[in-house]
């Protein structure tokens, strides 16, 4: 029994002394990251004074490292996801990691300190840009609204939309289409796409949904499984499991949408906490990257509208 | 050789002591339980009073509209509770009927070759784990749920048409969930009855079936009633299966409207919730609490009660 307790002890103490050793060693990375970012800010000084701005990502490239933590909306992971694996290639030490908790989940975390970044598929709303969360559009999305493939009616105009929304169609027999119930599906209550489609079209507390999903990828794969379901999703989720409506006669794609002529459309913000230029060398590193053309041909590449800068 | 024995003869100083440590090493395990229910309790009760005194009980308790993003948030969950409970009375009355059979099934009734195979089916059952039921709700439920739906409500004018998602599937969901404890633990009390109460039933005449209703399920009531409770517990705090399958729109629950459950509610929205809103969910789970916390004392009680009338 002495025996056994002493092995016991002695196990718990090598334990302790491993968990103390690796603490030491994750405190000497900080000191590490800390060094690496003041030289890339004295790389920055240097090559501000470049005029390209190649130059510039180049230079900085070769002495970055660290970690960027994104959190937000579901709408844009793809974006953020294609966003961080370019960023991490081209700089090898960097992690950029991101979270898909909601819109306002992810501004909160941010104005919290808890993440560097809050991806928003919406406008910031007073409260957040009064607590400190300063608005940068890197993107527009459109709102698709899609059917079962099925559905024989695929083309709307606006108040046919929200006289659905509203509950007041509930067959598309009665807007010209086959005789099935209209099953509308939309998201919860948070989310960036549900504000945006429900503030485009001035409907906010009048909503009747049959079911609020909690994720866009969701509303896709309900809108395919259930005939007579409509629904609204982010423009790069549609794929071929679900048809797109036209809208007022407009398809939803991206020059409508740049055009103007396609009226669901809302702004893919990713925010932080103060001004750009007073964020850490690396965040700004990651937002001259997106505003580059690297970063404009990926925005492009995802199915989003990319802003003029 | 001295080392690595105990010596039975000298050193009974270190047996009391060993023994005095590993007694306390136990009680200490055993305060862990006690520990965490109380913080537990301590908790919930701290985070959620606040938005009971912030909207008033009566708001949030007794009215039914909910939506807190509207510009005049409004904080009912009178429908949700409703849901929830409804939701489990029926998850049970089909549960246990099906759970309590089967184990009588398999404690008196069937041959060894059918046991050897119902069994272990049951126990496979049991360690599936709760997302997979969902998931089967949702591709072979629900499109079910919506044929039935679509024949049901074919001329109703004021029908909102939920594509399957709605209170049957989740009571279905829940009801298959909780069979595999129902059955287990009826199983075990059943096969616990003294043998000479069988015998003497038999004996008097009884037939096997009369034996089974008449002596052998009552002499098993506390371990049925066991049985009851804990599947009332899974199918109450069940969240991740049904929010695949009932639709998640807050109304009062018909068998055939869109619904959210107490689980469901606080798993949606947590994620993104915002001061009072999130103040709201955490009052929500302390009302899910007090529901497990009531029945478990009510049927604790009947449960000593039953068995002081036994005497």
């Amino acid at each position: 029994m002495k025996k056994q307790i002493r092995r016991f002890l002695t196990l718990c103490s090598m334990t302790a002394l491993t968990l103390t050793l690796a603490a030491c060693g994750s405190g000497q990375n900080t000191n590490s990251k800390a060094s690496a970012e003041t030289l890339a800010q004295t790389e920055n000084t240097v090559a501000e004074n470049d005029t390209s701005s190649d130059n510039q990502t180049q230079a900085e490239d070769t002495a970055l490292s660290g970690q960027i933590a994104m959190a937000g909306s579901t709408s844009m992971e793809k974006l953020a996801n294609a966003l961080a694996e370019d960023f991490m290639e081209k700089n090898g030490d960097v992690t950029v990691t991101a979270e898909f908790t909601g819109s306002s989940a992810g501004i909160e975390s941010l104005l919290a300190g808890s993440v560097d970044i809050g991806n928003a598929s919406r406008n910031l709303k007073d409260s957040e840009t009064a607590g400190g969360a300063v608005e940068n559009i890197v993107a527009i999305d459109g709102i698709a609204v899609v059917v079962n493939p099925g559905n024989s009616l695929t083309a709307l105009t606006k108040d046919q939309l929200i006289s659905i929304y509203k509950g007041e169609v509930t067959n598309w027999s009665e807007l010209g289409g086959s005789d099935e119930p209209i099953v509308v599906v939309g998201r919860e209550a948070g989310s960036g796409t549900r504000g945006a489609f429900e503030e485009i079209l001035e409907i906010e507390d009048a909503c009747a949904y049959a079911l609020e999903l909690d994720s866009t990828g969701t509303v896709v794969a309900k809108t395919a499984s259930t005939a007579g379901a409509i629904g609204y999703v982010s423009l790069d989720m549609v794929d071929d499991t679900v048809t797109a409506v036209e809208l007022d006669g407009t398809e939803a794609t991206a020059e409508n949408i740049k055009a103007g002529s396609y009226f669901l459309s809302r702004p893919f913000v990713m925010a932080t906490a103060g001004e750009i230029s007073d964020q850490s060398a690396l965040i700004q590193s990651f937002f001259e990257y997106i505003y580059s053309d690297a970063g404009t041909e990926l925005v492009e590449s995802v199915g989003l509208i990319a802003v003029d800068y | 050789m001295k080392g690595n024995k105990v010596s039975i003869i000298g050193s009974r100083g270190t047996k009391r002591r060993s023994e005095m440590i590993a007694g306390k090493i136990f009680v200490i395990c055993a305060f862990f339980a006690v520990l965490s229910v109380a913080s537990i309790t301590i908790y919930m009760i701290i985070n959620g009073t606040p938005a009971l005194m912030k909207v008033g009980i009566i708001d949030i308790l007794f009215n039914s509209d909910w939506s807190p993003a509207s510009s005049n948030p409004s904080y009912g969950i009178l429908y949700v509770i409703f849901t929830s409970i409804l939701g489990t009375t029926f998850a049970i009355l089909i549960g246990v009927p099906i759970g309590v059979l089967t184990a009588v099934f398999l404690a008196e009734v069937s041959s060894k070759r059918l046991a050897a195979v119902v069994k272990p089916a049951v126990e496979l059952l049991a360690g599936i784990p709760s997302v997979i039921y969902g998931l089967l709700g949702l591709m072979i439920l629900n499109p079910l749920m919506y044929q039935l739906e679509l024949a049901i409500f074919k001329n109703s004018k004021t029908h909102q048409f939920t594509g399957g998602a709605n209170l049957i599937s989740a009571v279905l969901v829940l009801a298959v969930m909780i069979l595999p404890t129902v059955i287990n633990i009826s199983e075990s009390s059943l096969r616990a009855v003294p043998e000479h109460l069988k015998s003497a039933s038999l004996g008097v005449g009884a037939s096997k079936i009369q034996t089974i209703f008449k002596v052998q399920i009552p002499a098993a009531k506390s371990g049925i009633i066991t049985a009851v409770v804990l599947g009332v517990g899974r199918a109450i705090g069940e969240a991740m299966a049904i929010s695949l399958v009932a639709g998640s729109s807050v109304n009062f629950p018909l068998p055939f409207n869109s619904v959210r459950f107490l689980t469901t509610a606080i798993v949606s929205e947590m994620g993104y919730a915002a001061d009072t809103h999130r103040e709201v969910l955490f009052t929500i789970g302390l009302v899910l609490f007090l529901f497990i916390m009531m029945i478990n004392i009510i049927l604790t009680k009947v449960l000593r009660k039953r068995d002081e009338s036994d005497g």
